[in-house]
């Protein structure tokens, strides 16, 4: 339907509005001060001013991954692209949906060096799932709702929109192009139906099957959780979920064996390595997972189930490709197995939970408690008991911190834990809980950090303040860049380079100078106080823990190593140096 | 996992012919440590705003599937389709050689120019230029006979392909 003429400003506004956005995380700048004035003159989105561009991105990803709706940033030309760029490769890595709006300098002076001029299509096209620079301000309105529909559809990601000044200044009519077919991009939803009578024939007469499932399944919406969660409760099979994973699955389900991976549990990768089936859904083979490929999972038979095809046969060949949406497969898939009333081979089954709960039993989690020192491990075990009955949120920086939550910390239901797991970009966990806040101003939200990750965002403590978002950011202070260190010490002889912490701020006055509420504590006893305190304190909260600064983080399955040569504490680290092939590997 | 051998493939890609596009394939390939042995692009639907590339590629069958599934992502591409394998299909490449030489020399040049069709499309007294199709491998042996005969230099274009029957892909 068209309209009168309007700007190019107000066009991006129009489609914003039609396409459901309320919030956009953003920062000015001169080439897209038109874009700016058509938002102060609205009041249907709401504006949150970061501190830095980087920050932008990762409170979108915040926003969406929390909500399952597209994040939207703006920006400014040069400096600011450039500062977004590793926000878009973390949401290209964990497929966040993410538009992110870049102004650009005037049509007639790209290509000439302009002030504040970058190639931004050009810089962000290998982090980008697409991006565009409008030209003409014909496209514009088409342009705006295709971004929107490429970074929500199929594998989600980042799109850029490039926006030149003279173009926001333009005057076109507005056309709302939601909906509208593309010519060329149209993702596969729907599985094949007869992949899906060969996957459950072969779940039927598994001894060992496994559930592998990931952060697709996240992505695939609330109601493809349910139905995932439905279906292995029907199969009675074990179910392990990765890093990008935890919550597709309730955590408290007796069939949920955790976490796998480098750093995951003990039973995931014992029985990742010993399944006969294995049926990923979601998840990618990413070398966090599988370590060592040519000793991975070897007597399994593997089924894939993924929007993206080109995760497939990717890292590890698999029997059985399933290309498509995770809720439309395991709809299919439930439909079949109850169809067909199939019953597993019990006896196996059993056997495999036997061989299953042995693994269990070596409690892997297990750690050497003190009445000294925080453990970082009691701090987490303390943080989950005092938040568990509360609407929680829990974003992470990068690091043993973050693992240490991801074992520590259990998710019932998705969209409630972000951390950057692809990309691993540390200062990803403060904006992003800042995301979190803005969709969910109710809930707890809490960064679980490091001191050294906190850092790296450590400005966007100004933003929180601004819009009075009361994030929680629970600091493990070890005093060293916790994960290079046990690096150093399992592969450069104890030799620390650079990762010890030095000169760090006084938290507690950090937080004062940014009219947040500092706490501390440094002995066990008063963890649960602090928790409290920091939990009943309304506003912004940092919470610097001293914990143990030798803590190393276990279970590890060292680099270049199998899943059944983990190592579940530091005598097993000494006892095991890593081989020259492992060492290479990051 | 097997040791895989190296296959060599030519994939065939339509793409809306729009800014950057070929920067997308291109990077696509750098950026995941694929190799190009040659790549051609030409628009060939002016209307519908098409363009075709063919790229010939090699790689094991895990790295050549990859690649292709790579290909489809990318959101301007219409259609990838693997040449090598998916049809019998016809390989071209056009050359231009530039010889340089007096005497028994050039008159050999012409010679072997007339057992390869090869024409002449520019002449001086002291030079030819030959234009030549043909598959890779024969513009490879012309290019190889004219190396003594005073070639100084050449310039081709990289495989074009079509698949053979009444079938569009």
């Amino acid at each position: 339907m068209a309209t009168e003429p309007i700007t190019g400003a107000d066009i991006v506004i129009k489609a914003l509005v039609d396409q459901g956005v309320e919030v956009i995380f953003g920062y000015p700048g001169g080439a897209v001060l038109p874009l700016y004035d058509a938002l102060f003159k609205q009041n249907q989105i709401r504006h949150i001013l970061v501190r830095h561009e980087q920050a932008a991105v990762h409170a979108a990803e915040g926003y969406a991954r929390s909500t399952g709706k597209v994040g939207v940033v703006l920006v400014t030309s040069g400096p600011g692209a450039t500062n977004a760029v590793t926000g878009l490769t973390d949401a290209l890595m964990d497929s966040v949906p993410v538009v992110c709006l870049t102004g650009q300098v005037p049509t007639h002076l790209i290509g000439n060096d302009a002030f504040q001029e970058a190639d931004t299509t050009g810089i962000t096209r290998p982090v980008t799932k697409h991006n565009y620079l409008v030209k003409s301000i014909n496209d514009l309105s088409r342009v705006i709702h295709e971004a929107f529909h490429v970074a929500r559809s199929g594998r989600p990601g980042p799109v850029v929109v490039d926006l030149p000044k003279d173009i926001q200044q333009a005057k076109y009519e507005y056309v709302n192009h939601a909906n509208q077919r593309h010519r060329s991009y149209n993702p596969q939803m729907k599985p094949d139906r007869a992949l899906i009578e060969r996957a459950v024939e072969l779940m039927a007469n598994a001894e060992r099957p496994l559930f592998y499932i990931g952060g697709g399944v996240v992505n695939s919406g609330v109601a493809a959780s349910q139905l995932l969660t439905e279906f292995v409760r029907l199969t009675g099979f074990p179910c392990t979920q990765t890093l990008m994973g935890l919550g597709a699955f309730p955590a408290s389900d007796p069939l949920s064996l955790g976490m796998v991976g480098m750093h995951g549990m003990y039973e995931s990768n014992h029985a990742m390595h010993d399944c006969d089936l294995m049926i990923a859904i979601g998840s990618r083979f990413d070398d966090r997972v599988t370590g060592k490929l040519a000793a991975f999972s070897p007597g399994s038979k593997k089924i894939h189930v993924d929007i993206d095809p080109s995760s497939i046969n990717k890292n590890i060949h698999v029997d059985l490709a399933i290309v498509g949406d995770v809720g439309h497969v395991v709809e299919d898939m439930l439909r079949v197995w109850k169809a067909r009333q199939v019953k597993p081979n019990g006896k196996a089954l059993a056997a495999w939970w036997d061989q299953i709960n042995t693994w269990r039993a070596r409690d892997c989690l297990r750690y050497r408690p003190s009445k000294e020192v925080i453990k970082p491990q009691y701090a987490l075990q303390r943080l989950y008991d005092a938040v568990k009955n509360r609407d929680f949120y829990i974003t992470t920086e990068v690091g043993q911190h973050q693992m240490w939550a991801a074992q520590f910390i259990k998710f019932e239901k998705p969209y409630h834990w972000l951390t950057s797991g692809g990309l691993g970009t540390m200062g990803y966990g403060l904006p992003a809980a800042i995301g979190v806040q803005v969709a969910h101003p109710e809930a707890l939200v809490i960064d679980v950090a490091g001191e050294a990750s906190i850092m790296m965002n450590i400005q966007e403590m100004s933003t929180a303040a601004q819009y009075r978002t009361p994030v929680k950011v629970f600091i493990l202070n070890n005093r060293w860049m916790g994960m290079v260190r046990q690096w150093q010490e399992l592969l450069h002889g104890g030799r620390y380079s650079e990762s010890y912490s030095d000169a760090l701020p006084d938290f507690v006055k950090l937080a004062e100078a940014f009219g947040w509420t500092g706490l501390r504590a440094t002995k066990p006893v008063e963890m649960d106080d602090i928790i409290k305190k920091m939990i009943e304190t309304p506003g912004p909260v940092i919470v610097d823990v001293a914990v143990d600064e030798k803590e190393n983080c276990f279970p590890m399955i060292p680099s270049g190593s199998a899943h059944n040569e983990m190592l579940l504490g530091p005598e097993d680290q000494k006892a095991s140096p890593v081989s020259e092939e492992g060492m290479v590997l990051v | 996992m097997q040791q895989q051998q190296i296959e060599r493939h030519t994939i065939s890609v339509m793409v809306d012919n729009e800014a950057g596009v070929l920067a997308r394939v291109i990077g696509l390939f750098s950026g995941r440590g694929y190799n190009i042995e040659s790549l051609t692009v030409a628009e060939v639907d002016a209307q519908r705003h098409f363009s075709r590339i063919t790229i010939v590629t090699s790689g094991t069958p895990m790295i050549i599937e990859q690649i292709k599934n790579q290909l489809r992502r990318l959101v301007p591409v219409h259609r990838v389709t693997d040449l090598t394998i998916e049809a019998p299909s016809l390989e071209r490449e056009l050359v231009l050689v530039k010889v340089k030489g007096a005497g028994e020399k050039r008159v050999e040049s012409l010679r072997i120019a007339d057992i390869f069709r090869a024409r002449v499309v520019d002449s001086t007294i002291e030079s030819f230029v030959f234009e030549m199709t043909g598959s890779t491998e024969k513009l490879n042996a012309f290019i190889n006979l004219m190396q003594p005969l005073g070639l100084i230099e050449v310039s081709r274009t990289g495989v074009v392909a079509i698949s053979r029957g009444p079938e569009a892909i």
